[in-house]
């Protein structure tokens, strides 16, 4: 690709600097898997309808096929890989293993990530709420009721965290002999 | 499913960014949100030469109120409009809308002044633009100009905007609370390109309506006040069902549905028409109460 307009860019992807040279039109998901072999954001239908190409950007959820690779440039992209994955993203992991919300997995990836940005906003949503969150992210397999399952699942162990987080909170202010919680 | 080549530049001000379209005005887009140009340069329905990306420009994104309304900047996020609390207090319009424009992922990207430089019969927001009374003020190297939303939309996908302008912010009148605002809208699936939505306004003074506001999406090739039925409303109460009948055959006499796509014209219409009677009745309601 000789005549190929592209420029370089520098970006971070799941914590780590990267500095790479893309091609004008190489949108950002075909960057993430051939570029950097990050091959969990998929490609489904490459026009904004199927959201299988789901990554997050400077904190918000994007379609991967509707950004191009050097709008990247100086951001921070997270995909599923990421290995630190934001607590609400691994809670999700594991309410959709346990409650059987895939089955080719396809579009697992984007549907977590739009679950997680949904839950940070709001941690008890009703399933409508789900179903709203997640109506631009196509599956094939499951019917949905069982990703929708598998999103209250994880909203529940979230909210249950949370409750034990401000226990241990309120403990450890005890330990220090204080008793009153104004701060 | 890529692209054609094309050239990118990503400008970091609004003079740069307008000095290039002017530069290549013949075979440009304006990249803004993307949500649509990405597909359409995906698909290669789209095959501009030079692609400016308006997304460094600083000052584009900015939803500001003072006495004579509000104004939103162009490239405004349909997900900041949504959940923007001046847009809920002044333009509850706007907020009931953009609950139906197309999904959590795509509301993050796209763009009020995108969506109304597209202008795609099914949107939601030009009929919006339309009903409220905006001013779009479009952008290029002559300086700026105010085009009112009733002039802006010339047909299907066509707006009154030059190939080197770019909408800079949208301003909005300031609305009364006698002012009472609905939006609904009839897809397939939520989010998805509806078959008739509706966005209506009424002003009501001691339960009379005294001016009123229509605006269709979806039934005609581009949204427009349908003055023929506002003044069924106007000058009797809303809760008066003969003038929502009179009103729906008004609207049946003056719609001209588009004539394509996967629903037959006269289901259109119908569906306008049930819509009118159920905003009509959503509003009554919320002036009695």
């Amino acid at each position: 690709m000789i005549d190929e307009p592209s420029t370089e860019i520098e970006c971070v992807v799941n914590g780590e600097s990267i500095r790479a040279r893309v091609p004008f039109r190489q949108s950002l998901v075909d960057f993430l898997r051939h570029g950097l072999g990050l091959t969990g954001s998929h490609v489904g239908c490459e026009h904004g309808i199927c959201g299988a190409c789901h990554v997050v950007v400077d904190g918000r959820v994007v379609r991967g096929c509707l950004m191009l690779a050097v709008q990247v440039h100086g951001r921070m992209v997270s995909t599923i890989e990421n290995s630190q994955p934001h607590r609400f993203v691994k809670a999700l992991q594991e309410s959709f293993y346990q409650r059987a919300a895939l089955q080719c997995g396809f579009c697992t990836p984007g549907m977590i990530l739009q679950a997680a940005e949904l839950l940070q906003r709001n941690l008890a949503p009703t399933r409508g709420e789900i179903r709203d969150a997640l109506s631009g992210n196509y599956c094939r397999c499951t019917g949905y009721q069982a990703i929708v399952d598998a999103v209250e699942t994880a909203a529940q162990t979230l909210r249950l965290q949370e409750g034990e987080t401000a226990v241990a909170d309120i403990g450890h202010l005890r330990d220090d002999n204080q008793t009153s919680l104004h701060s | 499913m890529k692209p054609v080549v094309f050239q990118y530049r990503n400008p970091k001000t609004l003079s740069e960014a307008l000095a290039l379209l002017s530069e290549y005005r013949d075979d440009v887009a304006v990249l803004s949100g993307g949500q649509s140009l990405m597909p359409m340069l995906n698909l290669r329905v789209a095959q501009p030469a030079m692609l400016v990306d308006i997304n460094l420009v600083n000052g584009l994104d900015a939803i500001r109120c003072d006495d004579d309304g509000v104004s939103i900047g162009g490239r405004t996020r349909h997900n900041d409009v949504l959940r923007s609390a001046a847009v809920a207090k002044n333009l509850p319009l706007l907020t009931q809308a953009m609950t139906h424009v197309a999904h959590e992922a795509i509301r993050n990207r796209g763009t009020l002044g995108g969506s109304l430089a597209l202008a795609d019969p099914a949107a939601e927001l030009p009929a919006c633009t339309v009903c409220l009374g905006g001013k779009i003020v479009a952008a290029s190297v002559d300086g700026e100009r105010r085009i009112d939303a009733s002039d802006f939309f010339l047909d299907m996908y066509t707006t009154a905007l030059d190939a080197h302008e770019v909408i800079v912010r949208v301003e909005f009148p300031r609305f009364d609370p006698n002012w009472r605002f609905a939006f609904d809208e009839v897809a397939r699936r939520h989010g998805d390109f509806a078959v008739a939505g509706l966005a209506m306004a009424m002003r009501c003074e001691d339960g009379i309506v005294v001016d009123a506001r229509i605006a269709f999406t979806g039934v005609e090739p581009m949204p427009r006040r349908l003055s023929d039925v506002e003044a069924c409303f106007i000058g009797s109460r809303l809760d008066e069902p003969d003038n929502r009948i009179r009103a729906r055959t008004a609207l049946c006499d003056t719609l001209s549905p588009i004539d394509s796509g996967e629903f037959p014209p006269a289901y259109r219409v119908h569906v306008a028409g049930e819509l009118l009677e159920r905003l009509a009745a959503q509003l009554a309601n919320a002036n009695s109460g």
